[in-house]
């Protein structure tokens, strides 16, 4: 049985992940889109993932480099066509800057994972600290009860840490956060933008004077 | 030279500087400040009290698409502002600008479940343009030209603001703000001359050239770029619903009515023609039937404003961004004139087709019960199809807009993205306000009509004149029509017992008439013509009449009923 959650279409195995012949076009899509800082604006894009019934990966939201606009980073696995009008409708939003979406390699991509390992099993099963040493991971607080390492890669690094340690039974919790991503192209497509509307602002000021 | 005003006062004054003389509204606890601060301004601001708060927001749209202005809605927090909700469903669907500002709680007690509080940007931000709180009076001038900024450029639509009653009360220096700018939203996108180029290029090259006419011609006040278009290249045209007032029903390239109850030859040519121009119009599925086969054989041009329609429905080889008066002119200068006689021509057989098998048979009935079609056509010939034409939801808005013709633009005010019964009257009422000087005509049905009855009293009390001609079927007639089709004529609940709808009018003051025999028909139309303000004309009409012809839901376009059995 293939699982409908949004990362399968269905009908074929390709989704992204497989090599299928018939590629049913859905690929993991990351849309890196800028606003305004106004409140209630998370509501209104994630909204427009519910009603066209894509589900959000992985999602983070956080201040941008430029002051008082913020970066939203959005992962979801769709077709082109669909990222095409998810993106559309999102910058048609009136306080959303720009909105653009891309493929996994156009992007740099980082996650981060904490993991909570119980004391007493690390010190018993040496594989443990092999497997953390193994995965490049970081070790950040040790006390008698439980210790707390942390992993920051892609996601595929971090789920295999997170494969291992399971098997040695010692996880108490696991977390990890929404990718972050920078794009790889060499222009800064929200410092355009932030241009080119300012020239228009000062266009449209000296046509009225 | 700022002066201290409170909240609400600040909200008068930007409301004048918006160059608002009409608001309608609904007064109540969380906005009482405000009704207050309009006391004063009852020279400049005529505020209409409606009898629901639905009323309002769809007297503000048929405001709103009569002038070309931003309609104004007030009303309190919670129940006023939820019973505006449909009406700005209605206006986002539709791309009509209108401004709705609703009373709330003060802003330290929202969040706690205090009376009348109801998160009204959270219900309202799917169904607007914008939504936002004004918690503090220092906001008001900025948020009120934002909103109306934002309600009437680009693509129109709906603006609400939430107004916490603190702010309505605070008191604070008042400094008018004129916002038209905003660095995160491009109104109207920047057109491309390589794009206009190619338009250009492909209608030259064109044989059979097809316009769709939508609303974005009206609502680009484009009418004449549109005219001087096709009557250079020649290329026949469809009108959406929306869009049917947008070029002069007897124009010699107007082919009618797009869609499912559309004209038989502009459907079939829908799927005929090499190049389909779509001009303001979204591909709305009532419009395009089965997407599958839509237009396949065409190549498409989308001249729209807005982005996110591009490709939403229908595939297109080139889209031209833009205002459309600005690109239609644009594509205009560089098209060839030229002669499709041939093509035009072609269209013929098809309105001939439709005019024997069911024109005919609608405009000029030998005998029975009156019909909806012949009494449409006669109120459009008795005002010299000059008259704007509201209505409601169902069959009499579909044989209304079918039979009535238009000779200028904002002529025709119906709800078609969201089918809003009850959407007629309170409509008629807004657009009395928005064009004065014009005939208003509204179509009902004895369903709708029931649905924002109570507006008999906003008529009552303001003498506006609006014509009702209440179409009465006793029945739930489109759905009938539907149950009839594809339900196996099972009529589960749309029969209905109707009270006596004269009465009704008198019990309002409005003078009313009732027709059953066809030769009485002239005379009852002139009568409510003649007579000055309101007026009730109840046309008893046939009860099992099917609008046709008909493409039925995910049929194929051109795949349309011409006759039933
Ligand atoms: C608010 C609302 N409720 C229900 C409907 C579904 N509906 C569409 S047409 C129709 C029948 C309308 O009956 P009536 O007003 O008598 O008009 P008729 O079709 O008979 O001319 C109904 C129930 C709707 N469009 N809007
Ligand atoms: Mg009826």
């Amino acid at each position: 049985m293939k699982k409908n959650d949004g990362s399968q279409c269905g009908t074929c195995d390709t989704c992204g992940k497989c090599n299928d012949q018939n590629d049913c076009g859905i690929r993991m899509y990351t849309l890196i889109i800028y606003s305004e800082n106004i409140a209630g604006l998370l509501n209104q894009i994630t909204a427009v993932f519910t009603r066209r019934q894509v589900n959000i990966e992985s999602l983070n939201v956080c201040a941008s480099s430029t002051p008082g606009v913020h970066k939203y980073t959005i992962s979801c696995y769709c077709t082109e066509e669909m990222v095409k009008m998810l993106t559309k409708q999102i910058e048609k939003k009136i306080d959303v800057l720009q909105a653009n979406y891309f493929l996994e390699d156009e992007i740099y991509i980082q996650e981060t994972a904490l993991f909570k390992l119980s004391t007493p099993v690390v010190l018993s099963n040496k594989n443990v600290s092999r497997i953390v040493r193994f995965h490049d991971a970081r070790i950040v607080e040790v006390n008698p009860n439980y210790v707390v390492v942390e992993k920051s890669g892609m996601t595929d690094d971090i789920l295999a840490l997170y494969e291992k340690l399971k098997d040695c039974d010692c996880v108490l919790q696991f977390a990890r956060t929404g990718r972050i991503c920078i794009t790889k192209g060499c222009v800064e497509l929200l410092d355009e933008y932030l241009k080119v509307r300012m020239m228009k602002y000062d266009l449209q000021k000296t046509q009225q004077q | 030279m700022s002066e201290r005003v409170t909240g609400s006062e600040a909200l008068m004054r930007s409301l004048e500087n918006e160059g608002v003389t009409t608001l309608f509204g609904y007064p109540g606890g969380a906005i009482m400040p405000v009704y207050d601060a309009l006391y004063d301004h009852r020279d400049t601001l005529n505020h209409v009290l409606v009898r629901h708060e639905q009323g309002a927001v769809h007297a503000a749209q048929g405001y709103a698409r009569v002038s070309g202005k931003v309609g104004c809605v007030i009303a309190t927090s919670g129940p006023g502002a939820m019973n505006t909700i449909t009406g700005i469903a209605d206006a986002m669907i539709d791309s009509t600008p209108i401004v709705v500002i609703c009373g709330q709680v003060g802003a330290a007690m929202l969040g706690t479940d205090a009376f009348q509080e109801v998160d009204v940007i959270g219900v309202t931000q799917p169904i607007t343009k914008w939504a936002y709180q004004i918690r503090r009076a220092e906001d008001v001038a900025w948020a009120v030209s934002r909103a109306f900024y934002i309600a009437k450029s680009g693509r129109p639509g709906p603006v609400v603001l939430d107004f916490t009653k603190n702010a309505q009360t605070a008191v604070v220096e008042y400094e008018s703000a004129k916002v038209d700018f905003i660095r995160s939203y491009v109104p109207v996108p920047e057109w491309d001359d390589n794009v206009i180029l190619q338009a250009a290029t492909m209608i030259n090259a064109s044989k059979k050239p097809f316009v769709l006419v939508g609303q974005g011609v009206e609502l680009g006040e484009a009418s004449c770029e549109l005219k001087a278009f096709l009557e250079k290249a020649q290329i026949p045209a469809g009108c959406t619903l929306l869009g049917l007032s947008a070029l002069p029903s007897d124009h010699p390239l107007n082919m009618g009515m797009l869609g499912m109850h559309g004209n038989l030859a502009c459907n079939v040519k829908t799927n005929e023609c090499d190049l389909l121009i779509a001009i303001g119009m979204r591909f709305d599925d009532r419009v395009t039937g089965n997407l599958n086969t839509y237009a396949k054989q065409a190549k498409i041009i989308h001249f729209d404003i807005d982005p996110s329609e591009i490709n939403k429905n229908v595939k297109v080889d080139l889209a031209v961004l833009g205002n459309c008066k600005d690109t239609l002119a644009a594509v205009t200068s560089l098209v060839k004139e030229t002669n499709h006689q041939e093509w035009v021509d072609s269209f013929k057989p098809y309105a001939e087709r439709e005019y024997e098998k069911v024109t005919k048979k609608a405009l000029a009935p030998i005998d029975g019960p009156l019909l909806m079609s012949e009494i449409a056509h006669k109120v459009s010939e008795a005002t010299n199809n000059e008259a704007v034409l509201v209505t409601d939801v169902g069959q009499n808005q579909m044989f209304s807009c079918k039979y009535f013709k238009f000779t200028h633009a904002h002529s025709v005010i119906t709800s078609g993205g969201c089918g809003t019964m009850g959407f007629g009257l309170p409509a008629a009422i807004g657009a009395t306000y928005g064009a004065p000087e014009r005939t208003v005509c509204m179509f009902t049905g004895d369903g709708g009509l029931q649905m924002t009855i109570q507006e008999l009293g906003t008529i009552m009390e303001q003498g506006s004149p609006v014509k009702i001609i209440l179409l009465n079927n006793n029945f739930l007639g489109n759905v009938r029509q539907w149950q009839y089709l594809f339900f196996n004529k099972r009529y589960s609940y749309t029969p209905m017992v109707n009270p006596d709808f004269e009465l009704i009018a008198k019990a309002y003051d409005i003078p009313s008439r009732t027709v059953i025999l066809r030769e009485d028909l002239d005379d009852a139309i002139r009568e409510m013509l003649e007579t000055d303000g309101a007026f009730l004309l109840q046309c008893v009409v046939k009860e099992e009449d099917n609008v046709l012809p008909m493409t039925p839901p995910g049929a194929n376009v051109d795949e349309m009923i011409l006759e039933i059995e």
